[in-house]
């Protein structure tokens, strides 16, 4: 017991006594960042998928072409998860006058478990301008059916009217405007209707091999949930699958995959500058101890006394630092959810513990890892130091606490980016940086020095201070550099990133699909369009054909038995599309896209398709189109930017090779909100034509772009927060030689003025060659990851070179002079007594 | 080499100790050959010239430093036949030091200082000794001032109160008025007598002040690293 209290006393000593300020900032700071990104990331991440969810209606879904056994509700009901059924299928709906076919949704109480029903409450033929919309409150009661705009012009149905489904007979009483559904997409998407799951029977229509679609929605708990899919995941029968949102939208996975990337590199910086800031505070707190230790081991310490001493220390002190950092943490993330809510309006759910166990542990990795090595080694200290000053540690321990520093930082980073690759960029980047700049350093310091002679009295002695220091120079300078280096790729990067998404999803970003576009109907749309003084979309003619075979070889789903995903894609038919120029959301990255006139049939495959089936370049497909077969072989591989919601295919060809088949055709185009009669009109005028309405889907990616851009800035304050404590450090590292100096030089006659004029000569320098490595490292790091990790066109900036040379420069000279303003102010007498 | 009194213990003894150091192409002998022995209850003064090898001596018969050749036996143990650890130790249970430049940890109060030898051996109670041997040295009032709080003779008394908590055998001091005044230097070396008649200590101090090592029962010096009878 008392053995653990030593330890914990010398702490709360060195803490009274200010020893320990720059070290505990510098941890506070990155756990802080750490788990304010990390608390809020998670926060974003969920109310994410919960708000993307209410496309789904639930949070998982498992559908089935077969009523779905009892005992998945039962595993839902033990994990409290909310379960709500649905059973969808096509069938005619007759008024007695007419017919449509319709996708009937007969549902249980609860549906949807995530998002609303929203209704019309429009009559017949009124204004379609401004509908007005309210959200259902619960289901369609027995008896009654609620149907959508569709089946409501072409039956010419009014609110009332009764409508025969089967052999049951259903009064119309709502008009659905928007309703959530996972196959919010190409499919599915004629007139739909809405009964009560209880008056399913009396409809007769569902028997055994009827073609129904049976769903359970699944929502609670994200553990529970997450619980169930591995649960389920092992239990499903061909028949059967789980889909998420991720699964169902892929530019929803696109862009939140890239602003969590960015927020982690964020959050990662601030790390790297805190992992400066210690490893220069560390050099400081074993520099100060040194004495200490030396007159502990004369008093008779032992080196396991004071290994066990330190040991313990920099442990507690590390899990105090982080504690408080975490605390720091969860208020400023709380801070930034209050002022996000405000401007997003979106209700954030409350995260987990995690982030916090996180910051514990990077706020240890970080103190030991940097400290350890020269902390333990202070144990070796000659108790001869008592005696003689000059004696001293070797730089070993300094250096190997610099690498093991290093290491653990690595780990740190490829474990928290998430990312092999993002992780690796990063690591290398700031270890190629920190050679490169320690050399440079070195060099330019002893080429500084060398002409410090033809400089005028300030630089001069500037100069010769720097060099004299040099190892304390080169480590300030390296240090400063990499912390701006962060601090201006991020500027960089996050510039680029806001801007790209932007450029990607304008506020007139397609928000409307049509489908099943007739080839006879191509000039009738557009003479349409150009009536409705709208421009003209691009019309892409598509052609439908199941895979049929590989190099030859018959494709079975079996094949894919082990991927459900896969298997659904071999299932179901591609959509094949042909196009003489690539689109610019288009990228290829194997292969080479066709020019002139092909000779031999090609084809071009999205990389995500030709992963999941299997398929490599050079590979021949087969497509069974209407009967006959259509063989081609892969000359590209493409990579698709699926958060740009224009219309693209996973399978293209050139001209001239589809046009026999019977081909229909899609495109995509902006309405704006108050423009909604358009759709009406065309409903009207073209009733096969399937019209879908992505504008939720773009809605919630542009709110999630605000939310995650607003979160980069907030986060970026703790960014800069930590270059500041790596300048605290950078100064305080040679605060008390600068003492030392400045009684001597002040005790020889030289005034305060002097000392300054010369010390900022000094800062200068250093700032300057801080600035100058950081400018580099930015621009070659800014480049890399931009382009290899978050996939945005980097543009060069040679403001950043004016920017990071200047910022180093006023940076570092002004926080050098108030840093030193005490050491210039204590009266020589006092510092040279101490001397002795 | 003197025996006083035969009822007297031997404490400290040394043995041909020689301790030379290379400074570039060079061999420098600092101390040649010391033999020496030194009886409980002595005080001996090692005075000489600047670089005569004083505190050189000091350190090797501290076991701070180690010797080129020779022995330094500390009641009858080699302590360069114990490997650094155990002679910290040992240091820790029989001998206590006075500094020049009073080596206070300047992160400490008067009190913690004086405290951490007591908390290093892990004495249970390390407050009510430090307690006493601060009242002791005239600085009851000043218990929680730091280092820089206090004068250059108060921070020595400190040290001699921090060199007297564990109750050592032998005192050694290096220099322990350089860095004072005449006035505060007396008072100091009454100090130091006085507590050394209290605990019966052993006191080997190197010193230039000839009214110290005129109060020593023995006076050694070195002229060029040479002992001299």
């Amino acid at each position: 017991m008392y053995q653990i209290k030593l330890p914990f006393q010398m702490m709360y000593r060195d803490w009274r006594a200010g020893e320990l300020n720059v070290l505990l900032l510098a941890l506070i700071i990155a756990v802080s960042g750490m788990v304010t990104v990390g608390f809020f990331a998670e926060r974003v991440e969920l109310a994410l998928a919960r708000e993307s969810n209410q496309l789904l209606g639930a949070d998982l879904l498992l559908i089935s072409s077969k009523p779905i056994p009892e005992q998945f509700a039962e595993e839902a009901n033990q994990l409290n998860l909310k379960i709500s059924w649905l059973t969808k299928f096509p069938s005619m709906i007759s008024n007695g006058e007419g017919n449509l076919l319709t996708q009937i949704k007969a549902v249980t109480e609860g549906y949807p478990l995530r998002g609303r029903v929203h209704l019309s409450k429009r009559s017949p033929g009124g204004s379609v301008s401004q509908p007005q919309l309210q959200t259902a409150n619960g289901i369609p009661p027995r008896g009654t059916i609620w149907i959508d705009e569709k089946v409501m012009t072409q039956l010419e149905l009014q609110r009332g009217d009764i409508v025969d489904v089967g052999a049951a007979q259903l009064t119309v009483t709502e008009l659905i405007a928007r309703e959530p559904d996972h196959s919010v997409g190409f499919i599915n998407m004629g007139a739909r209707a809405m009964i009560n799951a209880d008056d399913l029977e009396a409809t007769g229509l569902i028997q055994e091999g009827s073609r129904a679609s049976y769903q359970m929605l699944i929502a609670g708990e994200i553990d529970s949930v997450k619980q169930f899919r591995d649960w389920a995941k092992k239990r499903l029968a061909n028949y059967q699958r789980l889909e998420g949102i991720r699964d169902a939208r892929p530019e929803i996975k696109a862009a939140l995959q890239r602003a969590e990337k960015f927020l982690s590199l964020t959050a990662l910086a601030s790390v790297v500058l805190a992992a400066a800031a210690i490893a220069l505070a560390v050099r400081r707190f074993t520099q100060r101890h040194l004495d200490g230790c030396a007159v502990m081991r004369s008093l008779g310490a032992s080196q396991n006394q004071l290994l066990f001493l330190y040991l313990v220390y920099f442990i507690g002190f590390g899990l105090i630092a982080s504690g408080i950092g975490c605390l720091i943490g969860f208020g400023a993330q709380q801070a930034l959810t209050h002022w996000l809510t405000d401007i997003v309006e979106t209700d954030l759910p409350w995260p987990s513990g995690l982030p916090v166990l996180q910051g514990l542990l990077i706020g240890l990795v970080l103190l030991l890892g940097f400290a350890l090595p020269p902390v333990l080694n202070l144990r070796s200290v000659p108790a001869l130091r008592v005696l003689r000053r000059d004696v001293g540690l070797s730089n070993f321990h300094s250096i190997a606490g610099y690498l093991l520093g290093l290491v653990a930082l690595s780990l740190l980073f490829i474990w928290k980016a998430q990312d092999l690759k993002l992780g690796l960029y990063v690591v290398i980047g700031f270890a190629a940086a920190i050679v490169i700049f320690g050399c440079l350093g070195w060099l330019l310091i002893g080429i500084l020095a060398s002409i410090r002679h033809q400089a005028g009295g300030a630089w001069r002695y500037g100069l010769a201070s720097i060099r004299r220091r040099s190892v304390s120079s080169i480590l300030q300078a390296v240090a400063l550099g990499l912390g701006l280096m962060a601090l201006l790729i991020l500027t960089l990067i996050q510039d680029d990133l806001v801007k790209d998404w932007h450029a990607s999803l304008p506020p007139e970003a397609p928000n409307h699909f049509l489908v099943n576009i007739q080839a006879d109907q191509l000039q009738p749309l557009q003479e349409f369009f150009q009536h409705h003084a709208m421009e003209q979309p691009a019309m892409a003619p598509m052609v439908r054909g199941r895979l049929v075979q590989i190099n030859g070889k018959k494709v079975s789903t079996k094949n894919y038995s082990d991927d459900l995903h896969a298997e659904r894609h071999i299932r179901r038919e591609f959509n094949l599309s042909w196009t003489s120029e690539l689109s610019l959301d288009n990228q290829i990255v194997q292969g080479a896209w066709w020019q002139g006139d092909n000779i031999e049939p090609e084809l071009s495959i999205e990389e995500g398709i030709a992963a999941t089936i299997r398929v490599k370049l050079g590979d021949v497909l087969t497509f069974d189109i209407a009967g006959s077969h259509f063989t081609a072989k892969i000359t590209s591989i493409r990579k698709v930017d699926w958060d740009t919601f224009r219309v693209n295919f996973f399978v293209l060809v050139p001209p001239g090779l589809l046009e026999n088949y019977s081909a229909s055709y899609i495109t995509s185009f902006y309405v704006p909100p108050s423009d909604l009669a358009v759709i009406h009109d065309l409903v009207r005028a073209f009733p096969n034509i399937l019209v879908v309405d992505v504008a939720l889907v773009i809605r919630q990616v542009q709110q999630m772009i605000q939310q995650v851009s607003q979160a980069i800035e907030f986060v970026f304050v703790f960014t800069v927060l930590a270059g500041f404590a790596v300048l605290y450090a950078a100064i305080a590292a040679t605060q008390d030689e600068r003492i030392q100096e400045a009684a001597i030089f002040r005790a020889l006659g030289a005034k305060r003025e002097q000392l300054s004029r010369a010390w900022a000569a000094e800062f200068a320098i250093l700032g300057g060659l801080a600035g100058l490595f950081a400018s580099a490292g930015a621009t070659a790091m800014g480049f890399a990851i931009g382009k290899h990790i978050l996939h945005l066109e980097y543009t060069f900036n040679p403001w950043i070179w004016v920017v990071g040379i200047s910022t180093g420069v006023i940076g570092v000279l002004i926080a050098g002079l108030l840093g030193t303003r005490s050491a210039l102010s204590t009266p020589p007498l006092l510092t040279l007594r101490k001397l002795g | 080499m003197s025996i006083d009194n035969q009822s007297k213990q031997l404490v400290l003894r040394t043995d041909a100790l020689t301790k030379q150091v290379t400074t570039g192409e060079q061999q420098l002998t600092i101390l040649h050959d010391i033999n020496l022995q030194i009886m409980s209850g002595d005080a001996v003064a090692i005075i000489g010239a600047s670089g005569s090898g004083k505190s050189t001596l000091l350190g090797l018969l501290a076991g701070l430093d180690l010797p080129t050749s020779g022995k330094v036996h500390l009641n009858s143990v080699d302590i360069f036949a114990l490997d650094e650890d155990d002679r910290a130790a040992l240091r820790g249970k029989i001998m206590g030091f006075v500094f020049q430049s009073f080596q206070l940890l300047p992160a400490l109060t008067a009190l913690e200082n004086v405290m951490l030898p007591l908390e290093l051996a892990r004495t249970p109670d390390a407050e009510t000794p430090a307690k006493r041997l601060l009242e002791r040295v005239g600085l009851g009032q000043r218990l929680n001032h730091y280092p820089k709080q206090l004068s250059g003779g108060e921070q020595q008394r400190v040290a001699i109160a921090r060199a007297f908590a564990t109750n050592p055998r032998l005192l050694l001091a290096d220099e322990p008025t350089g860095n004072l005044d005449s006035a505060n230097g007396t008072q100091i070396i009454e100090l130091m007598f006085e507590l050394n008649r209290e605990h019966g200590t052993t006191l080997v101090l190197v010193t230039h002040d000839e009214a110290l090592s005129r109060r020593c029962s023995r006076q050694i010096r070195l002229v060029d690293g040479r002992l001299i009878h």
